[in-house]
């Protein structure tokens, strides 16, 4: 009771303020007292020390016949050993001695119950050791009368009172609000918009005491800032005075008038404590109110509650969590101070105590403490998951919980847990080739107490015979652990929940060889689960385990290397595993024979080691720095060399960690240069479809290669990978093979043989419900396949058309790409262009030129050329693309080479029908050209010198290109060693010969005698071209010698 | 002198070729080499009764210094089951027989000499008493706990539950075996009473070098 009073309560000037806080205390009290008598009849009956003496309100009259009444004074019958009697009443003042004399007078009090325990309360400011004696909190006591015992059951009684509340002081304390300086200011903003003199003003004028803000938002003087206090306002509401506010970080409420800065007494509070301005507004102001509700205010107004909820969340994490962690402070200090108290009292009256009272608890023993220390250390934020199979350390989870949540509302609900782990791993992330698979799925458990199932009991009995058990129990134990069923969450999450992890860690540091084992084989199977995975990593499992790669006993290594294979499955982990040498250690249990015909038992069990070591490799290969690890550490050659193991358990990891390291350039090397593409090839024919999709990802990954293409071609493996196009119902599988067709039919060689297959029939027919990774891979070889003009029929024949424009309107990019060059391929063929154009596909096209990927724009400009040149009437259709020449025009401004050059060529097709010319060259299509001239891009000069001799066809455009500048640097593209830029510059050339003044320019700039040169070429239309130019030129020197001399 | 050894040295061939085709695990040389450490492991021994072979104190020394064994009860017990004649000592066929085991044995040979360990009175099943017995000492007592027992109890109980297939609340051989196949890690489950691989291998190292170096 004490120190919810000092503490909790609301002290002012020495009087308990009117909240609602402190009536709620009151109330309390009252009920407490009034049911003294019945539940501590013999207690109620101990005399107190000193009387409680106040100022009642009680007349004589209003007491009944056990007391004496004389005159106006009444005194109870008993009295107190010196013969004082224990109730006395001498109006108004009051003193009582006995707390069933307290809860008599309470209960007479009736109505004014509340009035008179308040009055009490003031008056007797520290009531307990009144009760009990000033010493006896604090002092032994040495006696042990029936008395001192009843004396301390009180305290007993007295402190189980204080904690409760505390305890209903916490809830409301924690609904509080606490303000910040950006709070104040919006609600300031926000008032003030609702101010003015029209008449719907809710306010006349709302304004600071003073203008200017400190740093940290805050408008007071430092000197009250320490006192919480943010700002001080001065509103005129319509309809009253004008209001003195006080804002601080408990709340809003009226001061004594501060006009300005420096009138001490001013702060004072004069009314209650509301959580914001506009509650307060509400309650002094009828007219605000009234108006509030109505009209467009609700627009900016669905105040006070959900006003908090943005500015939570607006405001900076920083400031967020500072917030929240003097809330936090608060909370504990409570906590603490009712600890300290109750551990003094403890020390006082510890002789007579039973273990067993309730107070008691809240003391963990030495044990568990260490253990608490322990798990503190090793993982802050799944310490609060921990704590909660024991009571006693409720506490501890309470205090994780107020930092764990920003939500007020979760304060006082004990199950939430707050989200464990988890954030620590992405600080140290690093580059990684792959998506993290695995990164977290965050703690989802409601469990309480009560549904704890039978199995987590029986795991924590043997945890703890693990704990204190000796080699053999241990044994004993982890055997029966390993009954359980490991597979299931329940299991996996006891373990970890019971502590078990650590010992199972711990074991591993041990000699005893069957501890270690019987722990690996536990944590093979627990390590499935991510969060045991995580879990693991933390405690530093995985540094242990790699050390185990290097004992001599194979059973353990295996099982080492298993366990870290399911662990290794985040980047964290991986990462973990290489800086403790994990992956050269790994590497060297590879180093076995598999594939000779007898093998010893010793070699089997190497052979099983290599198994375990590749499988844990091929976790590990899931990043980029490990692979790169892997390959230093001498693993490639053994790879190679276990990939010609006739076993299926070894190759699925084998071919799984050289697939996952493809992805690098030096593996795919050393794949098709250690001769490993045979290999694959030839596992491509097993029957396991998790191989095969193994081995047909890594031909995808090395396919790039042409040497790698050839390869899988002279092993013949183009035939098994079309027959898996049958397998349509694995999709990974069809993904790989899909891909690795793909990749292949980049080689004509490898088409024909395709061809021979009849793949292109299968993939059409793959072109409708596929995931889209598969279709990615089927368009992109029908892409490579219509290279060939004859498989450009064959996918018209087999109705592959349709499925691939519709295809068009897809979002993913990679496959947009695709599809854009496998429709571009089709289009070079009349009869697929009339399909195309039926089903709209060019405008389709054309849209995709408005996708933000640049692949995705050059690519649907390269499908557009063959568009417009083999559609009918292509210039009416081009017209037909409202704003369509204006955008392809603009592309010419992207940054992207391959945008660029495929948009030149296709304005180069545009630019043949005149009417298109006219319209580009009023989107300023010259201008665009010219600026592109010095690109040094030499695939781009092509078909820029395209563009500009397909451009100078229209009206003044000659003379145009000339004044931008673009005659020199295309002069300097006759020196490029690539003939077709030769062909389209000296075309381009020759269409601006046609200029005078740009005939001078190309002389200037030495073109003749590059042009002479030319003119020998086997080329005719480059012979055409240059001979044309150097006509030009010379015809204008002629014209030019005749004016002079002529 | 001379003619002595060299006489005993024939004898210690000659018993060695036996042995050897008696005891499958060791060749001719490996008994030999036993035999000899046999020898000079009673010349140690101050004993009047040499004759009949080494003594518990001796042997215990034995498996407490070479295998690294701490339990006295399973070094009694392993004693006794080395002792095949029950004369409370061990001769040297006795001898090169147990090592046999000890050393190299068999999954199956592991097997019968860990149940004859353990099976304390030799009835041919390990009871709960006899469980209890042998695990008496495995668990740290908490002084808290009321009853010290209770944790050593319920671990017969999961033990046996985990162990006795046919459920008459003791553990025949059968059940042993049974037990240890499906999870090896059980062969030892009530004391260490095999030596680990490194005091194997050091103990092979000490006893079959022996003859080169000299």
């Amino acid at each position: 009771m004490g120190v919810a009073l000092t503490r909790a309560a609301q002290w002012t000037m020495g009087k308990l303020e009117v909240s609602p806080l402190n009536e709620a205390l009151l109330n309390d009290i009252v009920n407490f007292v009034e049911q003294f008598n019945s539940r501590h009849p013999q207690e109620a009956k101990l005399v107190f020390t000193e009387p409680l003496q106040w100022t009642t309100a009680l007349q004589a009259s209003d007491f009944t016949s056990e007391y004496e009444l004389s005159g106006s004074s009444v005194h109870s019958q008993d009295t107190d050993k010196d013969g004082c009697p224990l109730l006395q009443l001498i109006p108004p003042d009051i003193s009582v001695r006995s707390f069933s004399h307290l809860c008599k007078v309470v209960q007479l009090a009736n109505d004014s119950k509340l009035k008179e325990v308040w009055a009490c309360l003031e008056a007797n400011r520290e009531p307990v050791v009144k009760m009990l004696g000033p010493n006896f909190t604090t002092a032994e006591v040495s006696d042990s009368s029936p008395e001192a015992e009843f004396k301390v059951k009180l305290l007993l009684i007295l402190q189980q009172l204080d904690t409760q509340l505390l305890n209903s002081s916490i809830t409301q304390l924690s609904q509080k609000v606490r303000l910040s300086p950006a709070a104040v200011k919006r609600d300031v903003e926000l008032l003030k918009s609702v101010c003015g003199a029209g008449e719907k003003r809710l306010l006349k004028s709302v304004r600071y005491t003073s203008d200017y803000e400190f740093s940290n938002g805050c408008r007071s003087p430092p000197w009250r800032q320490a006192h919480g206090e943010i700002a001080y306002l001065i509103i005129e509401p319509c309809d009253t005075e004008p209001l003195f506010i006080t804002c601080s970080t408990a709340g809003v409420y009226l001061n004594s008038g501060i006009k300005q800065e420096g009138e001490e007494n001013a702060y004072e509070r004069k009314s209650d404590v509301y959580k914001d301005l506009v509650t307060l507004l509400k309650s002094k102001s009828l007219h605000f109110t009234e108006n509030i509700n109505e009209q467009d205010f609700v627009i900016h107004e669905e105040p006070p509650t959900t006003l908090k909820i943005p500015h939570v969340e607006a405001v900076d994490v920083e400031e967020r969590g500072q917030t929240l962690r003097s809330y936090e402070h608060q909370e504990k200090n409570v906590h603490e101070k009712a600890r300290q108290q109750l551990a003094l009292n403890k020390s006082g009256v510890a002789k007579k105590l039973e273990p067993s009272l309730k107070w008691n608890l809240g003391l963990t023993s030495p044990h568990e403490e260490a253990e608490e220390k322990k798990a503190r250390k090793n993982g802050g934020g799944e310490k609060a998951t921990e704590s909660w199979t024991k009571s006693p350390r409720s506490e501890s989870k309470k205090k994780a919980d107020f930092s764990g949540s920003p939500l007020p509302d979760r304060l006082s609900s004990q199950k939430t847990k707050s989200p464990g782990g988890g954030t620590a791993a992405e600080e140290f992330s690093e580059s990684s080739s792959e998506s993290e698979e695995d990164e977290e799925q965050s703690e989802r458990r409601g469990e309480s107490h009560t549904d704890l199932p039978s199995e987590y009991w029986q795991i924590q009995k043997l945890v703890k015979y693990l704990k204190g058990g000796n080699q053999t129990a241990t044994v004993i134990a982890l055997c029966c652990m390993r009954d359980f069923n490991l597979a299931q969450e329940t299991c996996q999450l006891a373990i970890r929940d019971v502590g078990g992890l650590e010992v199972l860690i711990n074991l591993l540091d041990t000699d005893e060889v069957k501890c270690k084992i019987g722990s690996l084989k536990i944590m093979k199977e627990i390590s499935r689960s991510s969060q045991i995975r995580r879990a693991i990593a933390n405690l530093g499992g995985l540094q242990t385990m790699v050390s185990i790669l290097d004992s001599p006993d194979k059973e353990l290594k295996c099982l080492a290397a298993e366990t870290i294979a399911n662990v290794a499955k985040f980047r964290r982990a991986r990462r973990t595993v290489r800086q403790y040498g994990g992956i050269k250690r790994l590497v060297e249990l590879l180093d076995c024979v598999p594939d000779s015909a007898m093998l010893s038992t010793e070699q089997e069990k190497d052979v099983e080691v290599a198994c375990c070591g590749a499988l844990a490799l091929w976790s590990c290969s899931k990043s980029t720095r490990n692979k790169e690890a892997i390959r230093k550490a001498g693993g490639i050659p053994l790879l190679a060399r276990l990939l010609k193991s006739p076993q299926k358990n070894m190759l699925i990891p084998v071919v799984g960690t050289l697939q996952e390291c493809a992805s690098e350039r030096s593996y795919r090397i050393a794949i098709q240069t250690e001769g490993m593409i045979e290999d694959l090839v030839k596992n491509l024919n097993c029957d396991n479809q998790e191989l095969q999709m193994h081995c047909a990802s890594a031909i995808f990954k090395c396919a790039e290669d042409k040497r790698t293409r050839d390869l899988v071609r002279q092993y013949e493996g183009l035939q098994p990978l079309v027959v898996l196009l049958n397998e349509a119902d694995n999709k990974q599988l069809l993904a790989a093979v899909t891909g690795a067709i793909w990749k292949c039919s980049m080689s004509m060689e490898n088409v024909v043989k395709f061809e021979e297959f009849k793949a292109l029939e299968r993939l059409v027919s793959l072109l409708t419900d596929q995931p889209e990774e598969v279709l990615v891979n089927v368009v992109g070889a029908l892409g490579e396949c219509a290279q060939r003009p004859a498989n450009r029929a064959t996918i018209r024949k087999s109705g592959g058309i349709p499925p691939l424009v519709s295809l068009l309107t897809g979002t993913n990019q990679a496959l947009l790409v695709n599809v854009t060059r496998a429709v571009g391929a089709c289009a070079t063929e009349s009869e697929n262009m009339m399909i195309i154009d039926r089903l709209d596909g060019v405008r389709l096209l054309w849209s995709l030129l408005k996708n933000p990927n640049p692949d995705v724009q050059a690519s649907a400009a390269w499908a557009i050329c063959p568009c417009i040149e083999n559609a009918k009437d292509a210039g009416e259709m081009v017209r037909s693309f409202v704003g369509g020449l204006e955008l392809i025009v603009n592309l010419l401004k992207s940054p992207n080479k391959e945008v660029l050059a495929s948009v030149c060529a296709a304005i180069a097709k545009i630019a043949k029908d005149e009417e298109n010319l006219a319209v580009i060259t009023d989107h300023g299509v010259v201008p665009m050209l010219s600026n592109l001239t010095n690109t040094a891009d030499d695939k781009l000069h092509r078909y820029l010198a395209e563009a500009v001799a397909r451009c100078c066809m229209w009206g003044s455009n000659r003379v145009a290109f000339g004044e931008a500048g673009a005659v020199a640097p295309l002069v300097r593209y006759l020196r490029s060693k690539d003939p077709s830029v030769h062909q389209a510059t000296a075309q381009a050339l020759f269409q601006l010969s046609k200029d005078p003044s740009n005939c001078i320019a190309m002389h200037e700039n030495g073109v003749v005698k590059l042009l002479l040169g030319m003119m020998g070429s086997t080329d005719e239309v480059l012979q055409e071209a240059a001979a044309g130019c150097v006509a030009n030129i010379r015809r204008l020197a002629l014209a030019n010698e005749k004016a002079k001399y002529g | 002198m001379t003619e002595m050894s060299a006489m005993s040295r024939k004898i210690i061939q000659n018993l060695a070729e036996t042995l050897s085709k008696q005891v499958k695990h060791f060749n001719k040389t490996e008994a030999e080499c036993l035999i000899r450490l046999f020898n000079g492991l009673l010349g140690e021994q101050t004993d009047r009764r040499v004759g009949l072979g080494l003594d518990r104190s001796k042997f215990r020394n034995i498996l407490h210094n070479t295998f690294g064994m701490t339990d006295d009860m399973i070094m009694d017990r392993v004693f006794r089951a080395f002792d095949k004649d029950n004369d409370s000592y061990i001769s040297v066929k006795e001898w090169v027989e147990g090592l046999a085991i000890f050393l190299r044995g068999t999954m199956d040979e592991k097997i019968k000499y860990c149940f004859d360990v353990y099976d304390l009175n030799g009835d041919g099943y390990i009871s709960r008493e006899e469980m209890f017995h042998m695990l008496k000492n495995s668990l740290i007592r908490q002084p808290t706990e009321e009853d010290p027992d209770e944790g050593i109890k319920d671990l017969v109980e999961i033990t046996l539950k985990k162990m006795d297939y046919d459920h008459d609340s003791r553990l025949s051989c059968a059940d042993f075996e049974k037990a240890v196949r499906d999870e090896n890690l059980l062969l030892e489950a009530f004391g260490t009473c095999l030596p680990d691989a490194k005091s194997i291998l050091a103990f092979e190292q000490h006893a079959f070098q022996e003859p080169q170096e000299r």
